[in-house]
């Protein structure tokens, strides 16, 4: 499983930044630590060849041309000549990087009009929130790099998703699937704990409706800004289950789940329920365990639920009876408890007895959950306010702390402020996370991505999720190495290679001679 | 049905030494007053760190679409 994360951007002394130049500044702020501290070659081009956006899980593709210009993701963004030049004036850069393969396996690249970090490939819900948090702390290197050179505009970034006035930018997860599960199955089961799932890991806003048309308070940044049940797009007309075939994989075996839906959580307890608990009812998927309550109108309980901070608002099932988005947590939940065995792994145990324990928590009390559960958290400091200051929900005022909570700046950042006080529930170290930046997972095939990286600066000239490209001195071909199964390439498998090979080549010729080592299927 | 098991569909032989997240101590149950205290306290850190003028800055806070 993995992460994406787009930030959102912006230069406060410059309100007409062009977002994509501003998001390319971070990317190559972050090379340039990368090429002070670490000595390694910033600037790993992406190799678009496996990318297949237009894929439609349900067994069709969408045509090139019908498709909205922002799902070819397969093509390399390019910044215009003119766009660097009208921000730099004379001296602009030649090549400015639009994307990297970091040394944790890692991709920091530009997307659209935000910077997005995607994490490395991981095998449970704990690695991937340490991996996310790894994004927050480039995203962090990145602003004070920028903060720090001489004719450069600080930029802010905020792990949040709406500009709340007609916005929506996404932190998407991905969950490795074996093809076998018909695709049918995981949309009738996953649609309703998506639509409730918000009520354990929803980070909060303020206003609702996609234009902000309504004062108040909701649980989800996401839920307005999705328009249909099931679909490919991913900018337009979002859809609950996204149907993206792209596997990054050996596509026989494997599907991967692209999942558009989640907020961004900045605390690590939502990060690690949403997870986990999305894991668990992958799991009772495969196994034909997972419940089924059909939603009679999944967009509009989407919002419903999203609106309703006690909790009570109920939806229609399409039988006709009302079931809350809390009830629904409970269906699942109890599904999964009957399927754990009692031998299950401690990450296992540890998930469902936490969201057992939360959702008992949210259905006596919500705002005792303010610890654990993003939404919650904010909402108290915005009673507080409201309180102190008899603010109503229109004050701009409150719309600032909800942009300010999600501000990454360690010392502005309201989260960070809370974390700082004691006020949530951390689940990573520090050090970990700063760790966890340069160091890939040792268990999935990132661990291959990123020791190559590592140890291979000047002969990587390319990387994706399923391929590394190398260029030997003196070769003039470019040798591309495949890495399609996701759980090889590990440490266990590859790390004595990195170690005895004496250079490139020579882990090259042992690689790729050596059937036991081999990365590729 | 672990997530392990689950994720572990690629064939992959060895066991993983499971780590769970070790709960950050809990604060002490607090009376009312100190925790009152405590959110004066919190709100009064927060208004340290606030932008100042907040109606201009969220409005100049505006993004283009992504994903």
């Amino acid at each position: 499983m993995g992460t994406e994360t787009e930030y959102g951007i912006i230069a406060p002394a410059l309100p007409s930044a062009n977002p994509t130049l501003l998001s390319s500044q971070v990317v190559n702020a972050y090379a340039a630590t990368l090429r002070e501290g670490l000595g390694n070659l910033a600037g790993t081009r992406w190799d678009y060849t496996d990318e297949t956006p237009l894929t439609d899980a349900r067994g069709f593709r969408m045509d090139r041309a019908s498709a909205h210009p922002s799902q070819l993701t397969d093509e390399p963004p390019e910044l215009t000549a003119e766009q660097i030049a009208l921000e730099r004036g004379e001296a602009a850069e030649a090549a400015v990087l639009m994307n990297l393969v970091l040394n944790n396996g890692a991709r920091l690249y530009v997307d659209h009009a935000h910077p997005e970090y995607s994490s490395p490939e991981v095998t449970n819900p704990l690695d991937a929130v340490l991996w996310d948090r790894a994004g927050d702390h480039v995203a962090v290197a990145a602003m004070e790099r920028i903060g720090t050179t001489p004719g450069f505009s600080p930029v802010i970034l905020y792990k949040n998703n709406t500009d709340n006035k007609s916005v929506s930018y996404g932190s998407h997860e991905n969950y490795l699937v074996p093809r076998s599960v018909p695709f049918s199955k995981l949309a009738e089961t996953l649609i309703p704990f998506f639509v409730s799932r918000q009520v354990i890991c929803g980070a909060g806003r303020v206003g609702k409706g996609p234009l902000n048309q309504e004062p108040g308070f909701q649980i989800s940044q996401r839920a307005d800004f999705f328009e249909n049940e099931i679909g490919l797009e991913t900018t337009v007309r979002r859809p609950i289950i996204n149907t993206r075939d792209e596997p990054h994989a050996v596509a026989e075996k494997y599907r991967r789940l692209h999942v558009i839906i989640g907020d961004a959580n900045l605390n690590e307890v939502s990060n690690y329920l949403k997870l986990g608990t999305t894991s668990l009812v992958l799991a009772l998927v495969e196994q034909g365990l997972a419940p089924a309550p059909t939603l009679e109108d999944p967009v509009q309980a989407l919002r419903t639920i999203s609106h309703d901070p006690t909790l009570k608002a109920a939806v229609r099932l399409a039988d006709g009876r009302s079931i809350t988005g809390l009830e629904l947590q409970e269906l699942y939940c109890e599904a999964v408890l009957d399927a754990v065995p009692a031998d299950a792994d401690e990450q296992t145990r540890d998930v469902v007895d936490r969201w057992r324990t939360l959702l008992e928590t949210l259905r006596r009390e919500p705002m005792e959950a303010a610890r654990q559960v993003d939404w919650i958290a904010k909402l108290k400091v915005l009673e507080a306010y409201r309180a102190r200051d008899g603010l109503s929900w229109t004050n701009p005022r409150l719309a600032l702390v909800d942009l300010q909570y999600a501000d990454l700046r360690p010392e502005k950042g309201i989260y960070q402020r809370l974390a700082r006080r004691g006020d949530v529930e951390l689940l990573v170290h520090p050090e970990d996370v700063a760790r966890a930046a340069v160091q890939p997972p040792r268990d999935t095939r990132a661990y291959f991505r990123g020791r190559c990286i590592s140890e291979y600066p000047a002969e990587v000239v390319g990387a994706s999720w399923d391929s590394l490209i190398f260029e030997l001195a003196g070769e003039r071909r470019l040798q591309r190495v495949q890495t399609r199964e996701p759980l090889r390439g590990t440490a266990m498998l590859t790390e004595e290679l990195f170690d005895v090979a004496a250079d490139a080549e020579d882990f090259l010729a042992r690689l790729l001679s050596d059937p036991d080592r081999r990365v590729a299927p | 049905m672990a997530t392990q098991d689950r994720i572990n569909t690629g064939g992959s032989s060895t066991e993983v030494e499971e780590e769970t997240p070790e709960p950050a101590p809990a604060a002490p149950a607090a009376q009312d007053s100190t925790q009152t205290q405590g959110v004066d306290d919190l709100l009064d850190e927060i208004d340290g760190v606030l932008e100042s003028n907040a109606e201009e800055f969220v409005r100049g806070f505006v993004q283009k679409g992504g994903q």
